[in-house]
């Protein structure tokens, strides 16, 4: 199972309490595990990415293991600690205004 | 025995407030959806206790929240708000081309005839209907399609359609304003619209009269009077007598012009209320005090009100769809700042208290008179 931790308003939006758990098949990328997210909790389609390109909104960042994937392409494929879920994927909210 | 409601949207969560018909004391729930910023909360008329929010933040985008219990409790609705076909382009802050963006529902407006169905207004700027208590949206293209929308340009806050007013008496007819665009009417449902900005004069665009570009603040109607407008502009509070076919200026003797708010007494539709603020860059009342201005003739003649308003130090703002009013028998009003104050006069503003004090920055204030 794949562990996402996801930030406290989109907990709190998605009413769920601690991190998520996911069945990801491989290859395991930021795009599958979002897809199966989304799949997963509708009411977060459009906060993580916009609605219509499906890209990353400005103000969300993407960890695992220690490292800055928001950058990445999103079909890139995740390290084996965060496929056996090892590691989490962190969906982060940026450090931005108060 | 009536009481009111009250629903705030402040910069950091929702909160109601409810008093009996007397409005002295005031229970308080909330903060709902914290640390989100709430433009706007509305109940239907049909049904008061189906009240439609919406809920934004910088980071994580726009959601919808509808209330079927007058706001104990909350469900997330739809909140995919795709713009019809291309999108094309307004002019950006510089005059160049920008495409549009949705970015936020700043005014949400329950229909008067249907309470599954509810207009959204959104940055940037178009219209939206939902015909299913807010599942699923539909652009009104139209508006942005009528052919000036190219013209368009965002105002400080962004380029935001804040007013919807659902005519009355004829349910084809719609208003809608938009920063920094001006006032469109419908008359077909709002299949095809107009720019209604005909008497505005805006220095600060090239042509002051131009057919748009005017950067209209607020809009307010008496729902007996549809036809009879009152406009908040960036500068200039204005009336119209035909439904926005011609303005006319009636600021009178306030001692600044410039404000967000304006709204209605319940029940004298030539009674009405602004807010003035210093100017432009300078967004407090003028001198430190808080006052809100009364016309009882339609404007032009306004009297100061300020029995219980801070009258010394005081430098809030008063935001465009923050004031709002009650249709008890006696007409309450009700504002909120930017300091977090939420004001109520039981006695159509002559004398006022503020219901809360420190709430985050208020955005909206809405009011439901219950049975």
């Amino acid at each position: 199972m794949i562990c996402v931790v996801l930030p406290a308003h989109l907990r709190t939006l998605a009413r769920v309490s601690g991190d998520v758990a996911l069945e990801v098949p491989p290859p395991v990328t930021i795009q599958a595990i979002l897809d199966a997210l989304e799949a997963k909790y509708p009411v977060l389609e459009g906060t993580i990415r916009d609605h219509v390109t499906r890209e990353r909104r400005p103000f969300v960042r993407f960890f695992a293991c220690q490292e800055d994937w928001s950058h990445e392409a999103v079909d890139a494929v995740l390290p084996d600690s965060v496929a056996s879920g090892a590691e989490p994927l962190l969906v982060v909210g940026a450090i931005a205004g108060g | 025995m009536s009481k009111v409601r009250v629903l705030v949207g402040t910069k950091k969560g929702a909160f109601v407030l409810t008093s009996d018909a007397k409005r002295e004391k005031w229970e308080v729930s909330g903060p709902f959806f914290g640390g989100w910023e709430i433009y706007h909360i509305k109940g239907s008329p049909l049904n008061p206790d189906r009240l439609y929010a919406s809920q934004s933040t910088g980071w994580y985008g726009q959601n919808m929240q509808r209330s079927d219990d007058g706001g104990k409790t909350w469900e997330p609705v739809g909140n995919k708000f795709v713009y019809d076909g291309v999108p094309g382009t307004h002019q950006w802050y510089d005059g160049t081309a920008h495409p549009w963006e949705f970015k936020r529902v700043w005014h949400l407006e329950p229909s008067l005839t249907d309470a599954e169905t509810v207009f959204a207004g959104v940055e940037d700027a178009a219209l939206f209907r939902s015909s299913d208590g807010g599942k699923t949206w539909q652009e009104l293209a139209g508006l942005r399609g009528h052919g000036t929308g190219p013209k368009w340009q965002p105002g400080a806050g962004g380029m935001c359609l804040h007013t919807i007013i659902l005519d009355s008496r004829n349910p084809s007819r719609m208003f809608i304003a938009i920063s920094a665009a001006g006032a469109f009417r419908t008359d077909d449902c709002g299949v095809s619209w107009k720019p209604i900005n005909k008497g505005l004069y805006s220095q600060y665009i090239p042509d002051p009269r131009a057919e748009v570009g005017h950067c209209v603040h607020h809009v307010a109607a008496h729902p007996s009077r549809p036809d009879t407008l009152f406009m908040q502009k960036h500068w200039d509070v204005m009336r119209s007598n035909d439904a926005g076919e011609e303005w006319l200026e009636v600021s009178g003797n306030l001692p600044t012009d410039f404000g967000f708010v304006i709204d209605v007494h319940a029940h004298e539709p030539e009674t009405i209320y602004v807010v003035p603020i210093k100017s432009d860059s300078e967004h407090y009342p003028p001198d430190g005090k808080l006052r809100v201005y009364r016309s009882r003739s339609g404007g032009n003649e306004w009297e100061a009100l300020s029995n219980g308003l801070p009258q010394k130090d005081c430098y809030v703002n008063v935001l465009r769809d923050a004031m709002s009013v009650d249709s008890l028998d006696s007409c309450g009003i009700y504002f909120g700042t930017t300091g977090g104050q939420v004001y109520c006069s039981p006695d159509a503003g002559d004398t006022w208290k503020p219901i809360m004090r420190d709430l985050p920055a208020v955005l909206s204030v809405e009011v439901q008179t219950l049975a």
